[in-house]
């Protein structure tokens, strides 16, 4: 059992059902996203909330299927950098959208006129 | 004597290892700076995506089923390349050689899709000059797209070295960054199809 070519064995197919069963995932919700957009079986909103979860699950899994970033104690350097890189993603994309939305109703003319008439000027 | 001589060469085994290992670490850091430059066209894309000065918006720009196919072949040849990764472990050449042509051909493939569909954008006067949304739209697709171009150069180099060659552990280490940056990139366009080209639909 402990022959070494037999773990070798083990381990490719291991890695094979890995590969296999991350591409038949991704496909999977790459067709379900396809689908729930081209349909019109639900509202708007409901699309927007669909096909962003399907696309972190998918994120996921690929990055657990195909990268093989798991909780084991080889990839944890690899896991940290990741989270911290989400974490800088997140602060970057979700920071943008804050303050190009606050500038934007900021400099709305209508808006600036309302303040500039109740406060006599800037 | 002897066995220090094993002891002294197991120790420059595991020494060449965690060398090994160390590289491939610094190639993943390397791999989520790139994140940053992606994370910042996103964020680009996001505020300006409304921005489209009378021109066309996403939903009548874009054919989803075209960039359906798109995403198929990339992800396909993600796979691919894992399969590669396999033959490399196994240290089977032929293998290894096979997957990772199919690999390029299904990465040249997408990079053909995605040059076609920005040529005919171009070509009916929506080229990244028309509004805000299409300049940030081609920035980042097409950051993307040279990503893509730089890997399939990269894969040609080393299919050519392998072939030639023999499986060193320069290439191993080389091939093993390579499926790295190539399974990036595919997580990079499931972020792209679902906000640019899904987003785009849904948001008519």
């Amino acid at each position: 059992m402990n022959d070494p070519k037999t773990n070798k064995l083990i381990e490719d197919a291991v890695r094979l059902k890995s590969y296999v069963l991350g591409y038949v995932f991704s496909i999977c919700l790459t067709f379900e996203a396809y689908f729930v957009v081209v349909r019109d079986s639900y509202s708007t909103n409901k699309k927007i909330v669909i096909i962003i979860i399907l696309a972190l699950i998918q994120f996921v899994m690929q990055l657990y299927y195909f990268l093989h970033l798991g909780v084991n104690r080889k990839s944890k350097w690899k896991l940290f950098v990741l989270l911290f890189m989400i974490l800088i993603v997140l602060i970057l994309v979700l920071g943008t959208l804050w303050i190009m939305s606050n500038l934007n109703y900021r400099m709305t003319p209508q808006q600036i006129n309302n303040y500039m008439q109740s406060q006599g000027g800037f | 004597m002897s066995a220090t001589d094993g002891e002294s060469s197991l120790t420059s085994m595991d020494k060449q290892q965690a060398l090994e290992q160390k590289n491939v670490f610094g190639f993943w850091v390397y791999i989520m700076t790139d994140c940053v430059l992606f994370a910042s066209l996103f964020a680009t894309y996001a505020v300006l995506h409304n921005n489209t000065f009378g021109g066309p918006n996403a939903a009548q720009l874009f054919s989803l089923h075209y960039v359906l196919v798109e995403t198929i072949l990339l992800l396909t040849s993600s796979f691919t390349c894992g399969l590669a990764m396999i033959g490399l472990k196994q240290g089977a050449k032929d293998k290894l050689l096979t997957w990772l042509g199919i690999t390029f051909i299904l990465g040249a493939g997408f990079l053909i899709m995605e040059l076609t569909e920005f040529t005919k954008f171009v070509n009916q006067g929506d080229s990244w000059r028309r509004s805000a949304f299409l300049s940030s739209y081609f920035t980042l697709v097409g950051t993307h797209g040279l990503h893509i171009t730089v890997g399939l150069l990269w894969m040609l180099v080393m299919m050519i070295r392998v072939a030639k060659g023999t499986l060193s552990p320069s290439s191993t280490r080389r091939l093993t960054m390579l499926s790295l940056f190539w399974h990036f990139l595919d997580l990079v366009w499931i972020f792209i199809y679902t906000i640019v080209y899904l987003l785009g639909a849904v948001q008519r």
